[in-house]
């Protein structure tokens, strides 16, 4: 931070007040016009009509339920991905192995794949005449517009979220701590409770937090997938669209509103746990 | 003596217990979550034929939505690509009162769920919105047309550029800047010649995933676009519609062509990142 002192704009006078005052002028109107209006728009249309009209609409059955299937897709996917997540760490920073780079690779591609596409995906796998359709048709399995299917799409979209914050951390702790409990005698589940957990459990709660709030918020590979029945396949999304379509403005407002105030906390809690780390 | 090397670094690694289990549920997960929807899309696409594909793509109304997609994805780009860098360097070089605050707010367009990005942007821009009211009587129409679609995909990736600039400005040594201004250079000069070759690379990966992310993003840009078919419909949109009226060859033609790019952008970002690596070994 010592370098601010002598930064350019310090060094010459003339230059030294106008140039960065108007810079940060122009970079606090753009925010404010292009990142907080819309958020405080969220809010004022939600609260518009009063609260006893916001508490009805939460209340209202196809939102409730919007809530609770969201919130069960969640507890899904983030506990899987938890696992996932320590599991490729651990095996990524342990150990060499061929192919590593690749397995790398692999891992981050759901990051550069747009959701949507993935949705088409697993429509094309799990569909009536897709790859496993008429196999999971025989069986009676229904993956597709139906919960299975919302919960692997989201699988798919959050899953690089754990490990990307995990195995760096990882990598730069090195081994030798758990080298000298193996030597000791510990077993395996031994040393990643008693020595490698506590020392990400930091990276493992924020990889778990920026995990859920993706999954809370996933649109558009689950549209594809879910078949939007009302009441039954829509996640608070989901519903958020329908009750656009439906012109019900107000109620999607007040929908929207859970989901801002929900990535609101995820922000706080973001910047409490890089303090942290 | 490089196998002797090799020998070295891997054995102590090996002495830990797990390599199996873990590769294992890694191996079964990605194989099952990203691979096989993944691979079920390419055989899809492999039973098309290239005539099929090639008609399919170049039909006018996937030509439409294409062209709308990039030229929108160019244009949210564009002024991320200035916006991102305005953010950055106000944020690192400059002091002020709610610096703090400013730099979380760059964070939430990734926080914030698209669907309700979109549903705040379409009502913003719309007749009795905030922004509509003031844009509509003078002439300035934004929801239902291309302006609408950037504006949703520049606001899902603004976050791009800044943090992909952010820590190379900051990591950037002061005292060739020092030595410039003791040569009397005009601060625009020392940043044209001094700064901004430095943070290029990384700019430029900013930029390549800020064009990536706009290219796919769909849920914000529904809501603001109309969806109007050879105007304001975007690719991804066409694919799942294509799926909607059971014609799985198209929407499979589409979703492989954006497959594809994004693929390329991807090697591309890794390309750049690789240089802003180099680049930065060689300063320290």
């Amino acid at each position: 931070m010592s370098h601010l002192d002598v930064a350019p704009g310090a060094l010459a006078p003339r230059e030294s007040r106008t140039v960065p005052r108007l810079l940060i002028g122009l970079a606090l109107v753009m925010t404010a016009l292009f990142v907080v209006v819309p958020l405080v728009y969220i809010f004022h249309r939600a609260f518009a009509a009063g609260w006893g009209v916001f508490v009805r609409n939460i209340l209202e059955p196809g939102t409730l339920h919007a809530i609770w299937l969201t919130a069960l897709v969640a507890l899904i996917t983030v506990p899987l991905n938890i696992g996932f997540g320590v599991a490729a760490a651990w095996a990524l920073s342990r150990f060499e192995f061929r192919g590593r780079k690749t397995l790398l690779t692999l891992i981050e591609i759901p990051f550069s794949i747009s959701p949507i596409i993935a949705g088409i995906c697993y429509l094309l796998l799990y569909g009536r005449t897709g790859l496993l359709g008429p196999w999971l048709n025989e069986m009676d399995i229904k993956i597709l517009f139906a919960v299975p299917g919302i919960v692997l799409v989201t699988m798919f979209v959050t899953s690089p979220f754990v490990v990307r914050e995990v195995l760096p951390l990882m990598q730069a702790q090195g081994s030798e701590q758990e080298q000298a409990a193996v030597t000791l005698g510990a077993s395996g589940w031994q040393i990643f409770r008693r020595v490698t957990l506590p020392n990400i459990r930091w990276a493992l709660l924020y990889g778990a937090v920026l995990c859920s709030a993706r999954a809370v918020g996933e649109f558009g590979g689950v549209s594809v997938v879910s078949g939007s029945i009302r009441g039954q396949t829509l996640t608070l999304p989901l519903q958020i669209e329908l009750l656009f379509n439906d012109l019900n403005t107000v109620g999607a407002f007040a929908a929207a509103s859970v989901l801002t105030l929900l990535a609101l906390v995820v922000l706080v809690l973001k910047t409490v746990m890089e303090a942290r780390r | 003596m490089t196998t002797v090397a090799a020998a070295a670094r891997i054995r102590p690694k090996r002495v830990l217990p797990g390599f199996g289990l873990t590769m294992g549920v890694t191996l079964s997960y990605v194989g099952i979550i990203v691979l096989l929807p993944l691979a079920a899309l390419v055989l899809k696409g492999a039973e098309i034929g290239p005539e099929r594909f090639f008609a399919i793509m170049t039909a006018p109304r996937t030509l439409a939505a294409l062209k709308l997609t990039l030229s929108a994805a160019a244009m949210a780009t564009a002024f991320n690509a200035v916006y991102g860098l305005l953010m950055a360097w106000v944020l690192v070089r400059y002091d002020f009162p709610g610096k703090r605050i400013l730099d979380a707010l760059m964070d939430i367009p990734f926080a914030l769920p698209t669907a309700v990005a979109g549903l705040a942007l379409s009502a913003l821009f719309a007749g009795n919105g905030w922004y509509g009211a003031l844009l509509e009587p003078m002439g300035i129409q934004v929801i239902f047309t291309i302006w609408g679609v950037a504006f949703a995909m520049a606001f899902t990736s603004i976050p791009f550029v800044v943090r992909t600039v952010q820590p190379v400005l900051e990591d950037l040594d002061p005292q060739y800047e020092d030595a410039a201004v003791t040569l009397g250079a005009h601060p625009f000069t020392i940043f044209r010649r001094v700064v901004f070759p430095a943070i290029l690379p990384a700019f430029m990966v900013g930029v390549t995933l800020s064009f990536a992310r706009s290219l796919g993003e769909f849920g914000a840009v529904v809501f603001i676009a109309g969806n109007l078919p050879m105007k304001t419909e975007i690719a991804s949109l066409l694919a799942v519609i294509r799926l909607e009226e059971y014609d799985y060859n198209g929407a499979a033609a589409i979703a492989l062509t954006l497959l594809m790019i994004a693929l390329v952008l991807l090697v591309a970002s890794n390309l750049l990142q690789a240089r802003a690596l180099r680049y930065k070994g060689r300063g320290a």
